[in-house]
């Protein structure tokens, strides 16, 4: 019994290790652009958590400090404890960060080259896409109603217009919540 | 060129780092700058953004892979690794922390309401960016850049087809075309 548990705890980090380590190689834009594919993951495919779940990870990763890809952490907290949370991180991590260190090595040397100013103009549409498909699945987890459609509406304004430091809006949209104004 | 500072090794890259993931709520980005830049100067402002420029245009989390490029550069494998962990030590610990706490009291009380405000500000949050990122694409670049911000997010946010193939299919049509306009 004890045997089996400890082989199935084995089999879903090693699942966790080998989707992150695909996920960290695809992920133009950071961890916010993969955010459809990591939902379908855990939510549709593993049914690791629900829809709403994902929806709190994703806010409180948001609220957290450090960089996006702490809701990678938390997904693997959630998914299989600390050892998930350390296994998930590493896998985003490590062979993004092996890539670029050997192209920045190769980048000083063509330093001039043509390719350099193509590749980065023709992925920043593609980044920016995935990371718009992100803010619409997002929303579609999120917004179960209309006065939630309008926290978010307010936020996006608010940070598209202002310099006000996001955390303003995090604090004011759970303090609406936690008074029980968008039920 | 503004005089820069001596080359740090693993030690001081570490508390360095270590500095700029706990300060970065909602983006780590500025506080990096102002860290390698002002504070340190241990890169001139043109390096930070071409070093920058270079990893947004790589998979995977752009500061985390930026900061063992900035490492391995100062001091080899070493000094990525050093710059990594002091980078992502404090906030790994810090979203650990808060998950354990969601875990235990999220379901208490009115707190599953602020996290419900939460998520819909969040969610709002990367509307902003997607919308940030955009705007001067759609301006400078109509025609090449925007079919491919449609198409992606279309793939991915629409029809929520594999990551992996919408990147196969877009992504080098987009560069070429990016290349082709180029002269």
């Amino acid at each position: 019994m004890e045997v089996q548990a400890v082989k199935a705890a084995g089999d879903i980090l090693g699942v966790l290790a080998a989707r992150f380590f695909g996920l960290s190689l695809m992920a133009f834009g950071g961890a916010n652009a993969v955010i459809p594919e990591l939902h379908r993951d855990v939510v549709d495919v593993h049914h690791w958590m629900s829809d709403r779940e994902f929806a709190a990870l994703f806010a409180i990763a948001q609220a957290a400090p450090g960089p996006n890809v702490m809701i990678v952490t938390l997904v693997g907290w959630k998914v299989a404890g600390l050892a998930g949370a350390l296994v998930a991180t590493i896998a985003m991590c490590a062979p993004a960060c092996v890539l670029a260190v050997l192209a920045a090595k190769i980048w000083d040397r063509y330093r001039q080259a043509p390719f350099r100013a193509a590749l980065a103009a023709g992925l920043a549409p593609v980044t920016v896409g995935l990371i718009g498909a992100s803010a619409y699945l997002l929303i579609r987890t999120a917004d179960a109603n209309v006065r939630l459609a309008l926290v978010t509406l307010g936020a996006a304004g608010v940070a598209f217009f202002t310099k006000l430091n996001p955390l303003w809006c995090l604090a004011a949209a759970a303090a609406l919540g936690f008074v029980g104004v968008l039920r | 060129m503004d005089r820069l500072a001596a080359t740090p090794g693993p030690w001081a890259l570490f508390r360095a780092f270590s500095s700029v993931g706990l300060s970065g709520f909602g983006g780590v980005l500025p506080f990096a700058r102002r860290m390698l830049v002002d504070d340190r100067r241990w890169l001139t402002e043109d390096a930070f953004n071409e070093t920058f420029a270079l990893c947004q245009s790589l998979p995977g989390p752009n500061i985390v892979t930026m900061s063992t490029v900035i490492g391995s550069r100062f001091a080899g494998v070493r000094g990525a690794l050093a710059a990594v962990f002091g980078l992502m030590s404090g906030p790994v610990a810090t979203i650990l922390v808060l998950g354990a706490l969601y875990g235990r009291f999220g379901a208490q009380g009115r707190l599953p309401e602020a996290i419900l405000g939460l998520g819909a500000a969040a969610s709002g949050l990367v509307v902003a960016v997607a919308a940030k990122m955009a705007s001067p694409l759609i301006k400078r670049r109509p025609m090449s850049a925007t079919p491919f911000m449609i198409l992606a997010f279309i793939g991915v946010g629409l029809m929520r087809w594999p990551l992996v193939w919408v990147l196969a299919a877009i992504a080098p049509v987009s560069i070429a075309v990016a290349w082709k306009f180029k002269r």
